[in-house]
């Protein structure tokens, strides 16, 4: 699962970059780390980019750069 | 405690920095007034402002404001400037004694990333923790004296917008022994050694300082592209040898360097930060920020959404474009009207003469011709700056980033390209809220594109005159106009994505972009902001639009026709000129598409403004100016009907009338837009590109257009 297939309003937990591309520089400086829980707060009207919510303030990126940030499996909801 | 170690000068320098949208331009303006100077660093196109401010002691020291950064390993320009500077990389710029870094109390994580890097460079800072009423409101407690304990720096609270903690940061640029930063992490011990390596090689192969070689080391290995960190200081043969063989060493077992560095970061901030902030006693994380995002969500959920969202969308910008479009005619009649008594005036003064219409007709319209945009800049940047102060810039460019990333451009470009069709001139100058810079000249090199309200009077012409009867149809005209309009619109995409598949081609930046909350615009910073691109317009711009006016004054004007010419028309006159000897020679040129010599010279003089055609075409035709736009209008139309070809045909048949337009909707003919575009580009190399392409393309439509037309029998 990746950060572009997580549905509106639901969180996770980064897991990896799998391309380690330097493109992800700039997301890893923005907080955007293995281990860090990041929230999907909206999809723009037209589909694109998201919104997410990541260490208290709010990011928007395309769908094409967040489809390479690997989440990791959520624990089954209690 | 570590004094500064060397006496501060008489004016010492400090630097300004901090993450975008964390208050620091309101702490510049609040602490320079209107000290300030806003130029452009030399080669780049990256704004450069230096204030004074004055210590609570009334000792004056020297400001920079430097480019808002999220980090030191920069991406943009902007950011490259912030690095350079503080690096002391920049010969144009003194490396700042102290820095002062400003962070957004709500969201102190993601901000102290940069102020970590400062800490790195070893030299005195103070941090100003911003906006500490809206962590308040959030319910988060700050503890400022922590963060100062633990970093060994000064850390200031500060609301920049009330002008509260001023004093209190006045007094910390008072002290003379600012203290060094006691700034001690652990760098991975994977990287360790090859922080230690690059930092010795730099110091020795270099020439860099011992603090600096190892903030340069630690962006070497954040950034995995060298040439981007050296930047203007490139690598020297051994350093490169040795982060290439260290990169090797990584690749091979798997480490990797950048994201352990950024990791290793965060991890000494989150701790600092879970310590600094303490959350309300109902939250759950540290740092959540979830009541100031309550207000902004709400706002959001009604801005954003698929129906409601467009709608505001569309009405904030059709209120913009018709201020500018409509609302600056006003106060663009008032400059007229006061340029006309001024001209009398003046006119009054110098006895007839050459001497005098170079000051009426060159001089003083060249002044009038740089004032009438002031209206239409003032009113977009007034805009703009609310648009971005209360934070729905950020979100308009989110719901259009989808359209403009079909050709290529970011949402950012939407709000320059609409303003275009009203007038090309602030349009450019809004394209410096794009911070990807080929993105940003994508958007400068189509902007004019856009059917400028300078277009519509000859529009308006062509079609009266391309119309047999003496009412123009309604539906013709309004469907004309529409055509023109799509068919700028649609080269500027094209062309736009021309460029960033060609030209500008390169690896596709990301759209990364913080959507600040939202907050009450600040009307002074709005107006500074105004005031400030108004004063950047006249003095860059004004100066080459005013020079460029006279010179084609002059071009009109002489030489003189011979004495025995004294009392023919003025067309004779005209037509004698260096204008009309390049009406002439134009002739050849833009004979396949319809024109003769006569349009030539509309065309020439069309460069002081598109709207000239219609006057030129007045002096050439001879055509009586009755004062009354459309009586005037009526008497061109069918002077532009009567004329003809010295072989008796209708110069102005439709299919010319046609190509003309298309021509004006092409053609780049305006100084004052290729002076901005010089000034937003730092140089005559893209105006003078675009200049070209502009034109060339309308000629190529103009050609077809006609020849087409002309095979098929019209």
């Amino acid at each position: 699962m990746n950060l572009a297939q997580l549905t509106a309003g639901s969180s996770a937990t980064l897991k990896a970059y799998p391309q380690a591309g330097p493109a992800f520089t700039r997301l890893r400086e923005m907080g955007l780390l293995p281990g860090t829980r990041v929230t999907l707060v909206r999809v723009a009207p037209l589909g694109d980019p998201i919104e997410i919510q990541v260490r208290g303030y709010r990011l928007s990126l395309r769908k094409a750069e967040a489809a390479q940030i690997e989440l990791a499996p959520e624990p089954p909801a209690a | 405690m570590n004094p500064a170690p060397a006496t501060p000068r008489s004016a010492p320098v400090y630097a300004l920095v901090g993450n975008p949208n964390c208050g620091k331009s309101t702490l510049f303006n609040a602490l320079t007034g209107l000290k300030q100077k806003v130029g452009n660093y030399p080669g780049v196109t990256v704004e450069r402002k230096v204030g004074t401010a004055y210590t609570q002691h009334g000792q004056p020291l020297t400001l920079i404001d430097l480019p808002g950064a999220y980090s030191l390993a920069a991406r943009s320009p902007d950011e490259a400037v912030t690095r350079d500077v503080l690096l002391g990389r920049r010969a144009d710029t003194p490396t700042p004694d102290r820095i002062i870094c400003i962070a957004d109390a709500t969201n102190l994580e993601r901000n102290l990333y940069l102020v970590h890097q400062i800490l790195d460079l070893g030299r005195p800072v103070i941090l100003v923790l911003n906006m500490m009423d809206l962590a308040a409101q959030a319910g988060l407690t700050v503890r400022a004296d922590h963060l100062s304990r633990e970093l060994g720096i000064p850390v200031i609270p500060c609301e920049a917008a009330h002008g509260k903690g001023l004093i209190e940061l006045k007094l910390a640029l008072s002290r003379p022994d600012l203290p060094l930063p006691r700034h001690a992490w652990d760098i991975p011990a994977a990287l360790a050694p090859a922080v230690s390596e690059l930092q010795a090689s730099l110091r020795a192969q270099d020439g860099k300082g011992p603090l600096v070689a190892r903030a340069e080391a630690l962006l070497l290995l954040t950034d995995p592209d060298p040439v981007r960190v050296a930047g203007s200081t490139p690598l020297s043969p051994a350093t490169a040898r040795i982060l290439e063989s260290w990169k090797q060493r990584w690749a091979a077992d798997g480490t990797d360097c950048s994201g352990t560095l950024v990791a290793a970061r965060y991890e000494a901030i989150g701790r600092l930060a879970r310590e600094t902030i303490v959350p309300p006693a109902t939250g759950t994380r540290a740092t959540d920020a979830d009541a100031t995002l309550l207000m902004s969500d709400r706002i959001d959920s009604v801005v954003t959404h698929p129906v409601w969202g467009w709608l505001i969308f569309a009405a904030i910008m059709a209120t913009m474009f018709l201020g500018i479009f409509t609302l600056a005619g006003i106060p663009m009649g008032w400059i007229e009207t006061l340029l006309g008594w001024l001209g009398e005036h003046v006119s009054a003064l110098i006895p007839p003469g050459d001497f005098h219409d170079l000051v009426i007709d060159g001089a003083l319209a060249g002044v009038g011709g740089v004032l009438v945009f002031l209206p239409q800049i003032l009113i977009l940047f007034f805009f703009i700056g609310l648009l971005e102060s209360t934070g729905y810039m950020a979100r308009a460019a989110f719901i259009m980033d989808r359209v403009m990333s079909r050709v290529g451009l970011n949402g950012k470009s939407f709000i320059p390209l609409l303003s275009s069709y009203a007038c090309a001139i602030p349009g450019i100058m809004a394209a410096r809220t794009i911070e990807e810079p080929k993105d940003r000249l994508a958007t400068i090199l189509v902007a004019p594109f856009m059917s400028c309200s300078a277009r519509l009077p000859v529009y308006l012409l062509l079609i009266a005159a391309l119309v047999s009867s003496n009412e123009v149809p309604l539906g013709t005209q309004v469907g004309l106009m529409l055509l023109m309009y799509f068919l700028g619109t649609a080269g500027a995409f094209a062309f736009a994505w021309l460029f960033k598949k060609t030209l500008l081609r390169g690896a596709p930046p990301l759209m990364i972009m913080e959507l600040p909350p939202y907050r009450l615009p600040r009307l002074r910073d709005v107006a500074w902001q105004m005031w400030e691109r108004a004063a950047v317009f006249v003095k860059r711009a004004g100066t080459v639009i005013l020079a460029l006016s006279i010179v084609l004054w002059f071009l009109a004007n002489f030489p003189k026709p011979p004495a025995s010419a004294e009392g023919e028309p003025p067309v004779g006159a005209l037509a004698h000129s260096f204008a009309g000897r390049a009406g002439h020679a134009l002739e050849p040129l833009i004979a396949p598409l319809g024109f003769d010599w006569r349009i030539g010279i509309g065309l020439i003089q069309s460069f002081a403004a598109r709207e000239v055609f219609n006057s030129s075409m007045g002096v050439i035709f001879a055509v009586e100016n009755t004062g009354d736009e459309t009586t005037t209008r009526a008497h061109l139309r069918d002077a532009l009907r009567a004329s003809v070809r010295p072989d008796g045909q209708p110069l102005f048949t439709p299919l010319v009338c046609l190509s003309l337009m298309v021509f004006y909707v092409f053609a780049m003919q305006c100084i004052s837009t290729i002076a901005v575009v010089k000034r937003e580009t730092a140089g005559w190399k893209w105006p003078l590109f675009q200049l070209a392409y502009m034109t060339g393309t309308a000629w190529v439509a103009s050609f077809i257009l006609y020849q087409v037309g002309r095979a098929l029998g019209f």
